[in-house]
């Protein structure tokens, strides 16, 4: 499978990445080569084979719900752009 | 030829753990912005979420509610989209492999027009899945900016998926309701809708019938029965008036206005459902035992349904009492524990005076059955009283008066306020003589057939009575010496 231009436009938009005539064709060139690994993993046969939803035969340990977090917010808004009256500040969003 | 409406609804209900479901941090509410945002919930890098128990086990809990099948190994993926509210970048839900699988709820419908009755349904739920909520966007606070409060990111939520199986805006609420009831019932949600504790979006179409599901329509974030029903109805109508003048309906969010009672679309973008989900990589699988299954089960409190069923088949209750009285669980067990004092023979006295009288100071005074004044082993020692003809309705009425602002025990009231009621007969009998003898006129009036005077004998002898005497005593005697 060959990605088109228009893909990777699109793809770069969902990402919110601005990418320029010659990123895009290089992008292009690139996840196309990735599309084609992944046919080539498709047309193995997986009859039999249970899907896996993660590279480890594991499952996931569970928390005790017992609060173990304290109020770092100072710490934290050090390091933030901008902060005012404890909130983090973003340029408007409209909806 | 009529249009049919089709209604599914996706309802986020927010878990009532004590910390975030991928980190420890607190989840109450209205604590001052970002104090309760902690390195997972701002999504610093590097960070890893663990999975908290309590979340998971109150999705079992729902699941075995609605006699759903619970996934022995479910799966967490990332929903992709932007939004300042959400700093990671995408939130880890649930698609492919949810916790709780299909399940059921029945519901009471009461038809919102006309002389319909009162019918039962039953909606099928496709699925309930985990997830995470997002930050909180607060607007207008300074010019040009945004202010982000995270403490509410990394919230846990059970979002339930409804089949499309309403189809009116009575039934969509009703399904809302018994929801509502049930998550707060079993313990896994306050309801505060307020707060934005349980959340419903509304999926609306329309069709005409045998045809196939027509476009939707989707309606976000209904935080009230009443909006719910508005917002239902206002769609409803903007759809079958588009379709009937040519138009078409597009695919598209919606916001309900409660100010003007209009909906309107919020955002079309063309890449809105694109959210690219693939398993959550930081998390593992998560394996769901039958021994943790069983474990939930066993703290599971008779349901709604099976209550319903009790009310109606043991206690012979209609299916209007049936359902007032397990409107929550505080109500019904109100109600059981004041039915164990007097008896399952007083069942009715005792149901009709919780959904009556009780129900009405309730609501008078702006309460909760939680915050009643009166416990049930008062009220039950009241309601024992007027089953063994100690006190009469009137007489109770005072005694529940008094156990409401004052307190204490309906005995000790009865006597303190010379409650008891006159049944001694031949005292009876001497008051009625006395009425007769004061009102030989009306006597005689009444002999020549004037029967509308035995109001009035009744009156004048209870009065005399000072409202002790007992009322249906009161009637035989006068009946029989009225007539001579």
């Amino acid at each position: 499978m060959s990605l088109t231009t228009s893909d990777v436009q699109k793809i770069a938009r969902l990402a919110r990445l601005a990418m320029n005539p010659t990123e895009i064709e290089a992008a292009r060139t690139q996840l196309s080569g990735i599309f084609e690994l992944i046919a080539e993993m498709q047309a193995v046969d997986t009859n039999g084979i249970a899907p896996m939803s993660h590279a480890q035969d594991l499952s996931q340990q569970l928390r005790p719900d017992v609060v173990t977090e304290s109020n770092q917010r100072e710490a934290f808004q050090a390091i933030a752009p901008q902060v005012e009256n404890g909130l983090y500040l973003v340029p408007q969003v409209l909806e | 030829m009529k249009w049919e409406i089709v209604i599914g609804l996706e309802v986020h209900t927010q878990l009532s753990t004590n910390t975030k479901i991928f980190s420890g941090a607190s989840t109450a509410f209205g604590s001052e912005p970002n104090t309760q945002a902690d390195a997972v919930s701002i999504a610093l890098p590097g960070v890893l979420p663990v999975l908290n128990k309590g979340a998971v086990e109150r999705a079992i809990k729902f699941g075995l509610a609605v006699g759903a099948h619970i996934a022995p190994r479910s799966v967490f993926a990332r929903k992709n989209y932007f939004y300042p509210d959400l700093p990671k970048g995408y939130q880890i839900s649930q698609m492919e492999l949810p916790v709780v699988g299909a399940g059921a709820l029945t519901i009471q419908v009461e038809p919102l027009s006309g002389n319909a009755k009162p019918y039962e349904k039953t909606v099928r739920i496709t699925r309930a899945h985990l997830e995470e909520d997002a930050g909180k966007s607060v607007h207008g606070a300074t010019q040009g900016l945004t202010g982000i409060d995270l403490n509410r990111a990394g919230t846990p939520l059970l979002e339930i998926v409804s089949e499309p199986d309403m189809c009116s805006a009575a039934e969509a609420v009703a399904y809302a309701k018994a929801l509502h009831t049930v998550v707060r019932w079993i313990g896994i949600c306050d309801g505060n809708m307020q707060e934005g504790s349980f959340r419903c979006d509304v999926n609306v179409s329309v069709r005409k019938p045998g045809e196939p599901l027509g476009t939707r329509r989707e309606i976000k974030n209904l935080n009230s029965f009443k909006f719910m029903q508005q917002a239902i109805d206002y769609e409803v109508q903007w759809q079958i008036d588009t379709l009937e003048s040519g138009g078409k309906i597009q695919q598209a969010t919606i916001l309900f206005n409660p100010d003007t009672g209009e909906t309107r679309a919020m955002r079309s973008k063309e890449d809105a459902h694109d959210y690219r989900y693939f398993p959550d990589p930081d998390l593992l699988p998560l394996d769901i035992t039958p021994a943790m299954i069983e474990t939930v089960r066993a703290t599971l409190p008779e349901l709604p349904t099976t209550k319903r069923a009790r009310y109606t088949n043991e206690f012979g209750l209609s299916a209007y009492d049936a359902n007032s009285l397990t409107s929550s669980r505080e109500m019904a067990e109100f109600f059981d524990a004041s039915v164990s004092i007097v008896g399952a023979a007083q069942a009715k006295l005792s149901a009709n005076w919780l959904i009556g009288e009780l129900s009405a100071q309730l609501n008078r005074d702006g309460l909760d059955i939680a915050q009643c004044p009166i416990n049930a082993a008062q009220f039950g020692g009241m309601l024992a009283r007027i089953a063994d003809g100690t006190i009469s309705n009137s007489g109770a009425k005072e005694v529940f008066r008094a156990l409401w602002s004052e307190g204490g025990e309906a005995d000790a009231i009865i006597e303190a306020k010379g409650l008891k009621q006159v049944s001694d007969s031949g005292a009876i009998e001497k008051i009625v003589d006395d009425v007769m003898a004061a009102n030989a006129e009306k006597v005689a009036e009444y002999r020549s057939g004037k029967d509308k005077l035995f109001g009035f004998f009744v009156g004048a002898a209870m009065k005399a009575s000072q409202g002790k005497a007992n009322p249906a005593q009161l009637n035989e005697v006068l009946k029989q010496k009225l007539a001579g």
